[in-house]
């Protein structure tokens, strides 16, 4: 069995008393397409947080690679690239200059870096808007040119949260070919969480359930359904993780602003 | 020294795109410079102190770099929100070189400012000695460099806007207001003496008039000494905030 590249052991972040991740354990093997899924405000936003050295874990361990981001962050960060749920490009550049931005951040070399965004930008269809400013893209456009760009300094593990949210069909097909073209032919491992069931079932060669930052269930597409007996994935994760609404996802600011109310009361 | 490059250029790059801005932020110092200039300049010259506008104008310039270096800091709130910051908190550099290469980014931006404000300074009637203009332009500066690490460190504690009007009114004017950017230093009450003595702005627009020729209250060595260490201290504490950054 090859030696897997994400390891993550008793996994917890807890802002106050709010547990978001409860001591969760997986690991990943290369070159894998690896699903995260889980629904609103299930701890997934946070613990990718924690994986890409952003938050630090209340415990546990995390290794990427073989690095540890409490002892080399900085081994940590070049091996992935991420793509973060809400925009992370500045908006005031053009495509080629927040490509070209990341590219000196990452250290890639004068020579390759050209080559390399040419590549990128051609590969997600934004070569011949490279000259205009970001703030006059799209949605999809912003998320294509947010993959490229982690993908630029030829990272092991792609982090995607929630790549396709807010995107229509046939962007999000397209974004996905792209990846899974990517995984065969770089071999990068790529780690996703998203919302639509289908999706995951068509991409993922694994995936894990996570509710209430706890993992509820893993393994392949199939076997989950087989588990679950379900007729879909879709069918499978409401099973699992039941029928009720769940507010929006809360983000760790609001988690702390929850506690402080709790607090005060 | 790339990273620190690359975020001095991007800071510079959205300075020179955002004309609206540029241009904005001249009104304020150009209404303190005329309104105050021409309003109090007959009272000042009946004291038998000469001409308020000589006086007035480096305080001024104090203020516009003042304001642009603060805001230029605070930017980091817009990045937070905007979600930039996560992309330069995962790069695999360290934060404070990140840092570092921002508020030289915000202060050049800053003295650009300056500058602009002298140039309109002089149109309106300032006529300074330039036989010093090197260390005119050190001490722009170093006010630029103090205050943008400032702005910083201050928004490297904050999460959002809301506290920025606080900032604004409980820290920056009173900054400007108490540094003898507007009036002489000479014979304040004894409280007032030991706060403006307290701000390092003071020193700033202190040796700014000196360089241009017009008298020094502190002496330039004080000024420049206090001006370095606190820009000094202020970006270490700044790179400390910073990397402690979580999102």
């Amino acid at each position: 069995m090859p030696k897997p590249i994400i390891e993550v052991e008793n996994l917890t972040k807890k802002f106050g008393p709010f547990t978001a991740v409860n001591g969760i354990s997986f690991s990943v093997e290369k070159g894998r397409i690896f699903g995260f899924l889980g629904p609103n405000g299930a701890g997934k936003t946070t613990s990718i947080k924690m994986l890409t050295t952003l938050l630090k874990p209340t415990s546990g361990r995390v290794l990427l690679d073989g690095h540890d981001p409490a002892a080399d962050q900085a081994g940590v960060r070049r091996t992935f690239g991420i793509v973060f749920q809400d925009p992370s490009l500045d908006d005031e550049l053009t495509a080629w200059e927040n490509m070209e931005f990341h590219g000196v951040l990452y250290k890639v070399p004068p020579g390759l870096r050209k080559k390399r965004v040419e590549e990128l930008l051609k590969v997600v269809e934004l070569w011949d808007r490279r000259g205009d400013l970001v703030k006059q893209f799209s949605g999809g456009m912003k998320r294509r040119l947010e993959i490229a760009r982690g993908l630029l300094h030829h990272p092991l593990i792609l982090f995607l949260d929630e790549p396709t949210v807010g995107l229509d069909p046939q962007t999000r097909n397209h974004i996905w070919s792209y990846i899974k073209n990517l995984n065969r032919r770089e071999g990068i491992t790529v780690f996703f969480t998203t919302h639509y069931m289908e999706e995951a079932e068509r991409v993922a060669d694994q995936v894990t359930i996570i509710d209430h930052g706890r993992i509820l269930a893993r393994g392949t597409p199939a076997a989950l359904k087989k588990k679950a007996r379900a007729k879909s994935l879709e069918q499978a994760f409401i099973r699992l993780t039941g029928h009720s609404l769940r507010d929006e996802e809360a983000s760790d600011i609001e988690h702390l602003r929850m506690a402080r109310k709790m607090w005060r009361r | 020294m790339s990273t620190i490059y690359i975020m001095w250029l991007r800071q510079l790059k959205r300075y020179f795109r955002s004309k609206p801005r540029m241009i904005g932020s001249l009104g304020q110092p150009l209404i303190f410079l005329l309104a105050f200039g021409f309003g109090f300049g007959k009272i000042y010259s009946q004291a038998g102190r000469g001409d308020y506008l000589q006086f007035l104008a480096p305080g001024v310039i104090s203020m516009a770099i003042l304001f642009t270096s603060v805001f230029a800091g605070i930017e980091i709130i817009w990045d937070r929100q905007f979600g930039f910051l996560k992309e330069t908190l995962v790069a695999p550099v360290p934060r404070l070189h990140i840092m570092i290469g921002r508020t030289l980014g915000g202060a050049t931006v800053a003295l650009f400012q300056g500058v602009i404000v002298f140039g309109l300074a002089c149109l309106f009637g300032f006529r300074p000695e330039l036989k010093a203009l090197p260390l005119t332009l050190v001490f722009m500066f170093l006010i630029a460099v103090l205050f943008t690490a400032f702005g910083t460190a201050l928004a490297s504690q904050l999460n959002d806007m809301q506290s920025f009007p606080l900032i604004m009114n409980f820290l920056v004017m009173p900054l400007f207001f108490l540094s003898g950017a507007m009036f002489p230093l000479e014979g304040l009450p004894r409280g007032m003496a030991l706060v403006t003595a307290l701000n390092p702005l003071s020193y700033g627009v202190d040796g700014l008039r000196m360089s241009l020729g017009l008298a020094s209250f502190y002496g330039w060595g004080l000024d420049l000494a206090v001006l370095s260490l606190s820009s000094a201290f202020l970006l270490v504490v700044g790179g400390y905030l910073f990397s402690k950054i979580q999102i």
